[in-house]
């Protein structure tokens, strides 16, 4: 039996104590900066009409996403992202260029076309590629965790995976982190509580008092932090990390705070109520944690706009070169979907 | 020493764990227990650590097998029943079956599927879904009709780099036996003549193949008819040259399935003669399914429900008078 760990709530980290995590604060928040931008060029891209599909932005998720990849290690963890992790994905070493070529569809990118948007991984990285269907990604870590214990190397391995609010209603949620509690594994499960799961507020989505109650029920460790709170986020991120990797079990980690976009850019959100706009909940992780980086002494101001223009002039880069490769072309693709292309019909 | 058709999964199950420390055993019951059906039975003594119990989560099952896949093992998942499988429909048919097309990454999980029916067993311990999961892209389908082929075919399945929904029928696993697990050493994608015949194909698999063979007897000793039985063995892919070869010799088909009767195998083989050889046909293709009802518990019921050596010989004699 995993001993049952009491929920832990950061929302009063002591501003003048960063022992803990000063020296994580600038390679999580190069990651935050450097997806924001990128998504906001994506964004453009989208209104410009140079991305078919759709575009989701995970504009406020950037630190609980950027801060838990970013105590993982590629190579020997693995990271599960969803719609909103672009944060994590570049934390985790994510390449520009794979974001790039899987939005505008060139046939050099990890998914050749066949499938976009945030629809990419790179699952032999430790990176799988997400679908739609909310929760699966729980249990695909869970197995890739138990192939590394039958195999004998998953000594000092966590796999982790985000979701969101809505995906908490799901059976495959509730199926992927009983089994995973069953199996003791390694796993940090993130949830973002970000009030919406598509138009769909909290109270149609659960009546639990907070979504970090059921880390009890499924007898794993619980977590909470106010997710726009870049400090609090990374100490509760650190510690959730670490009590996966020293044989703590599953971590449910819960983070609140509110999505500062729609669900997609076709979307104006327009069913946020004014005063959870006007709410703490709705501060932009990005803006809070440069002051909480510029008090620290972390970073300047102009070190801050230096960094930005830097993330700015790698984004286009990476845009100007996709847009000259090739798109793909249904006389070149060669349609396989099995490994034994002798076994298709 | 005979080999019931049970003994013949859990050989494979048994030679792949054995051959292959990559293969591993994940599934409800399967370990001290043994399985609901006994397919398991002291393999986790013989393999510890690779023959895992898993809690009555049939979708997160499917995630497991697909992650560990990912991670270079070979999954086996056990289903109860192959009805329950339908809760892992999105983990199989969204997740593992759209990996490959997707990241060029492949997912080597086989599934296997206790299906079809048994007396008294009722709606939920009986149904044959084949054809739902055929219908997605990226998955193979196999639907062993002998003893030989459970054995051979689960192998075969295991050993393939791309998942595999492997259909075992619950009906033979007690009465059918041989006396050897070797078989003819057809692949996977090739169907089998499992009967000879001039005036008429039945084109069928699974359990059906042996209440084919019956109503093919029953004919040949009314009247000398001779009627040839394909099994097709795996029905994704589907041997439509060997079904097409049939009809040349016989000019006459009945496709005959356990299933439920909109869409399914029947329905693709008749769709697939009809299509590629109008010309051979020396009368309308035929179909034969199951009832387009849930399957009754009572076996009087049951007995009507799914087709008979005699519905089986009733649509033929159709089929020869026309």
């Amino acid at each position: 039996m995993i001993p049952l760990v009491p929920v832990t709530r950061e929302d009063r980290i002591d501003r003048n104590d960063l022992s803990g995590v000063r020296e994580d604060l600038p390679r999580i928040y190069l990651a935050m900066l450097r997806a924001r931008v990128l998504e906001d060029k994506l964004s453009s891209l989208y209104k410009a009409g140079k991305i078919v599909g759709g575009v989701y932005l995970g504009r406020g998720h950037e630190a609980v996403s950027g801060s838990l990849a970013s105590y993982l290690h590629r190579g020997i963890d693995i990271f599960a992202p969803l719609i909103r992790d672009q944060a994590g994905r570049t934390a985790f070493g994510e390449s520009l260029m794979d974001v790039t070529r899987t939005y505008l569809g060139s046939v050099e990118g990890p998914m050749k076309g066949r499938d976009g948007n945030i629809h990419r991984g790179r699952p032999q990285e430790g990176m799988p590629a997400m679908i739609s269907h909310l929760g699966s990604s729980v249990a695909l870590v869970a197995g890739m965790l138990m192939a590394r214990r039958m195999q004998g190397r998953l000594e000092g391995v966590v796999g982790a995976t985000s979701l969101g609010d809505g995906a908490t209603s799901t059976g495959a949620f509730h199926e992927g982190l009983n089994t995973a509690a069953v199996e003791k594994l390694p796993m940090v499960v993130l949830v973002v509580n970000n009030q919406f799961a598509y138009s769909t507020g909290n109270d149609r989505q659960f009546a639990c008092a907070d979504l970090v109650d059921r880390a009890r029920g499924y007898g794993v460790a619980g977590h909470k932090v106010q997710g726009n709170d870049l400090i609090a986020v990374a100490e509760t991120m650190k510690k959730a990390v670490s009590a996966a990797r020293d044989g703590g079990g599953p971590q449910l980690v819960v983070a609140d705070l509110l999505r500062l976009c729609g669900h997609g850019e076709h979307d104006d959100a327009s069913y946020v109520p004014a005063e959870m706009r006007a709410s703490g909940l709705a501060r932009d992780c990005m803006q809070v944690a440069e002051g909480q980086l510029i008090d620290a002494g972390v970073f300047s101001r102009s070190q801050l706009d230096e960094m930005r223009a830097q993330a700015v002039a790698e984004v286009q880069s990476a845009v100007a070169q996709t847009q000259q490769e090739s798109a793909p072309h249904p006389h070149h693709d060669d349609w396989r979907t099995m490994y034994h292309g002798e076994l298709e019909e | 020493m005979d080999f019931s058709y049970i003994d013949a999964i859990h050989a494979a199950l048994n030679d792949s764990l054995r051959d292959d420390d990559r293969v591993f055993l994940y599934g409800q019951d399967i370990g001290k227990f043994g399985g609901a059906f006994k397919a398991t039975k002291g393999l986790q003594d013989l393999y510890p650590g690779r023959v895992l119990d898993a809690p009555i989560s049939e979708d997160a099952m499917a995630g497991v097998a697909m992650g560990a896949a990912l991670e270079g093992m070979r999954p086996v998942l056990e289903m109860q029943f192959a009805d329950f499988s339908t809760i892992a429909l999105n983990q199989i048919v969204n997740h593992a079956a759209t990996h490959f097309y997707r990241t060029g990454v492949p997912v080597p999980m086989t599934v296997r599927l206790p299906s079809g029916g048994t007396p008294g067993s009722g709606p939920f311990h009986s149904q044959s879904l084949e054809a739902i999961y055929a219908s997605f892209p990226g998955l193979v389908v196999v639907t062993p009709a002998t003893v030989a082929d459970a054995y051979q075919m689960l192998v075969e399945s295991i050993q393939l780099e791309d998942p595999v929904i492997f259909c075992e029928h619950k009906f033979l696993y007690r009465w059918l036996k041989s006396s050897t697990l070797q078989g003819d050493g057809l692949p996977i994608g090739k169907a089998r003549i499992t009967r000879a015949g001039k005036h008429a194909t039945v084109v069928t698999y699974s359990a059906m193949v042996h209440e084919a063979v019956r109503a093919a007897e029953m004919l040949y000793d009314e009247g000398g008819w001779e009627i040839e039985v394909v099994d097709l063995r795996s029905i994704k892919p589907i041997d439509t040259d060997t079904v097409i070869a049939s009809v040349a010799r016989t000019g006459r088909l009945l496709a005959v399935g356990e299933a439920f009767p909109w869409g399914g195998v029947t329905a693709e083989i008749v769709s697939r003669v009809a299509a590629d050889a109008f010309h051979l046909l020396d009368a309308p293709p035929a179909r034969l399914n199951a009832r387009d009802t849930p399957i009754p518990y009572h076996p009087k019921l049951w007995a009507d429900h799914r087709p008979t050596p005699q519905t089986i010989a009733a649509s033929l004699r159709n089929l020869l008078k026309y």
